[in-house]
């Protein structure tokens, strides 16, 4: 199969996916015995019978169960996810807000894994069986077993409030002032409009939730290396490299690890639901204003509407992230395309 | 055959005795045996936390609030004086059953509908696995998070929605499972016996594949202590004033100079959790060497 019919073909296959979690969703809020109109127009606005009304021909409600699907998906189509009850704004415009702040964490934490994880899973590879690679081991289980919003507690207890050499919980510091927004990653945007002090003051607030959320990507994405590089390191391409006289760190570096990074790209996908997960619980520790903290919020405050966009929205950046690396995967490894 | 006994008798060789193969195993299987203990050992206190702690987790005494960990109240005690070591304890009472009873139901609703899919294919399996992929399509804690709040904080609800996102791993691995197992030649030996085909999938086939399941659900007891204490921490779990680790390390939120509120639940979940991948890590090098 050539690439494009691969790609096209998995494009196809997406569609009916998405169409999938509307229908779940849709089903999951239609399942539940609280009146549908409460849930979107809120307990306050049921006595204006004006809201009610036009919330009633908006949504469908006095139509047949599937043509309020049907409406529905319009109405996704059309951008428009509801009002929120809490903020009185569109859902779609809070989500808006809200991404960027998740994007920047979810970026700065899959670097962070990718870049201390890789090397030393190499490591942990070659050495394999050693005191390194046994360390490496019990400190990657410990920190599979870590409560994230309890983690996250703890460091600010530590790093913050004893030692004060991070800052606290927010995205930026509360003082100064913020660069204009552009992308809304406050990193980028402090660089764009080339102020050095708020790059820091962004940057060093992204530490700490970066540590812990990225704590478990890292995890995965040592143990995904370590493993690779085993199995890569027994096979006889890496005995024909030795034997022609390449020194070890290249044979390591140039044949094993770039074969073991394959296995390596199938895994962000994971990662990244990891990450998004993570989010949540991360997000509402260090009160980062993104979907995760905004999602906590709305379900709190019992925000249907809101709770039912944030997690379209997560769930379709999910698929979307597997799509890119299912093509990503079969543009490096030819293989997949003919399996 | 007396003979080759005297033998290995006169060159001294170790006689096979249960308590030295016993010994053996757990030589080689330390995190598998030391998963169990710490689990066990932690089951113990949990199971008899009435004998064992001095106060009721509920009792509340606003003369002792916010006191640091002492001999009377060894883990010391919250906002409203209560003690936080009987609150640990009592809150492993909810934990531990609530993510065996999840992991159970998933098991068994996934596992069936998974094998059925599996070894019958055609339609029931298109529709089976298309839903579980659906479900999989959400990141599980956002999914579990949205179904609690949609149903109301409570427990149920929470064992409920951890239900929902995990019955479809399971679907999807003993489908797979059952899939390489079905074409193996005791399956045409029972078939050709005449056999019915429910009865060669539930007593032939399902059989064999339960190695990565036991090691998937050991770790999977961890995963779901961790989003039930997740769901509680966020407030959509377990209602206050019930003692639960994850509302626990809440309550601790705010206490930055009493750091004893949120450290010892934590602790709690973290040694728990720590002894699910202890064991499904053991069970993986005993169960299934090739990895």
């Amino acid at each position: 199969m050539s690439l494009v019919r691969y790609i096209v073909r998995r494009l196809i296959l997406t569609i009916p996916m998405l169409f999938g979690i509307t229908l779940v969703l849709f089903l999951i809020y239609n399942l539940v015995q609280v009146d549908p109109l409460v849930m979107i127009i809120g307990e306050r606005a049921m006595d204006n019978p004006q809201l009610v009304e036009a919330a009633i021909r908006k949504w469908g409600l006095d139509r047949p169960v599937w043509e309020q699907y049907l409406t529905y998906l319009t109405n996704i189509l059309r951008g428009d996810l509801g009002t929120s009850f809490l903020t009185r704004r569109p859902v779609l415009d809070d989500l808006r807000t809200h991404l960027p702040a998740t994007v920047e964490l979810a970026v700065s934490s899959l670097l962070f894994a990718v870049l201390l994880g890789i090397p030393l899973g190499v490591l942990a590879g070659v050495y394999f069986g050693s005191l390194f690679d046994r360390s490496v081991w019990f400190i990657s289980l410990l920190n599979g077993s870590l409560p994230p919003f309890w983690t996250g507690l703890i460091f600010l207890f530590v790093f913050y409030y004893s030692l004060g050499i991070t800052p606290g919980p927010g995205r930026f510091p509360p003082r100064m002032e913020r660069p204009p927004v552009f992308s809304g990653l406050l990193t980028l945007d402090s660089l764009i409009a080339g102020d050095m002090a708020a790059f820091g003051g962004a940057l060093s607030h992204l530490i700490l939730p970066t540590v812990i959320l990225g704590g478990f990507t890292l995890a995965l994405v040592l143990r995904v290396t370590r493993a690779a590089i085993v199995e890569e390191m027994r096979r006889e391409y890496i005995r024909t490299a030795r034997s022609k006289g390449l020194a070890e760190r290249l044979v390591v570096v140039r044949h094993a690890l770039r074969n073991a990074l394959l296995p390596l790209v199938t895994i962000i996908g994971l990662a990244f639901a990891g990450l998004l997960s993570g989010a949540v619980m991360t997000e509402t520790v260090f009160d980062w204003a993104g979907i995760g903290q905004y999602l906590v919020r709305a379900a709190a405050s019992l925000d249907y509407p809101a709770i039912q966009g944030g997690t379209l929205l997560i769930a379709v950046i999910y698929v979307v992230v597997n799509l890119c690396v299912d093509i990503l995967y079969s543009v490096l490894d030819p293989r997949v395309r003919h399996g | 055959m007396a003979n080759s006994l005297s033998i290995s008798a006169a060159e001294g060789l170790p006689r096979r005795t249960w308590r030295r193969d016993l010994l053996k195993h757990m030589r080689r299987y330390p995190s598998l045996w030391l998963g169990s203990s710490l689990l066990g050992l932690f089951g113990l206190l949990i199971a008899f936390a009435p004998l064992i702690a001095r106060y009721p987790p509920n009792q509340q005494n606003l003369a002792m609030r916010l006191k640091p960990p002492s001999a009377e109240h060894l883990f010391g005690t919250d906002e409203l004086g209560r003690d936080i070591f009987s609150r640990v304890l009592h809150g492993g009472q909810i934990s531990l059953p609530a993510a065996l009873i999840v992991v159970t139901i998933s098991l068994t609703i996934g596992g069936l509908l998974g094998a059925f899919a599996g070894f019958f294919g055609g339609f029931i399996d298109d529709l089976i696995m298309r839903i579980a992929d659906v479900t999989l399509a959400f990141p599980a804690v956002v999914l579990a998070l949205a179904i609690s709040a949609l149903l109301g904080p409570s427990l149920n609800n929470a064992i409920l929605a951890a239900c929902v996102v995990l019955w479809p791993e399971y679907a999807r691995l003993i489908r797979s499972q059952v899939i390489v197992a079905r074409t193996f030649e005791y399956v045409t030996a029972a078939r050709s016996l005449g056999r019915r085909e429910v009865g060669i999938l539930l007593r032939h086939v399902l059989p064999n594949t339960w190695t990565p399941i036991l090691i998937k659900a050991a770790l999977d007891v961890g995963s779901i202590i961790l989003l039930v204490s997740a769901l509680s921490f966020i407030g959509l779990g377990v209602r206050p004033p019930t003692a639960e680790w994850g509302s626990m390390v809440a309550l601790g939120r705010t206490k930055f100079y009493q750091w004893w509120v949120a450290t010892f639940p934590g602790l709690a979940i973290l040694v728990s959790i720590l002894a699910c991948n202890l064991i499904s890590e053991g069970l993986r090098n005993w169960l299934d060497p090739r990895t």
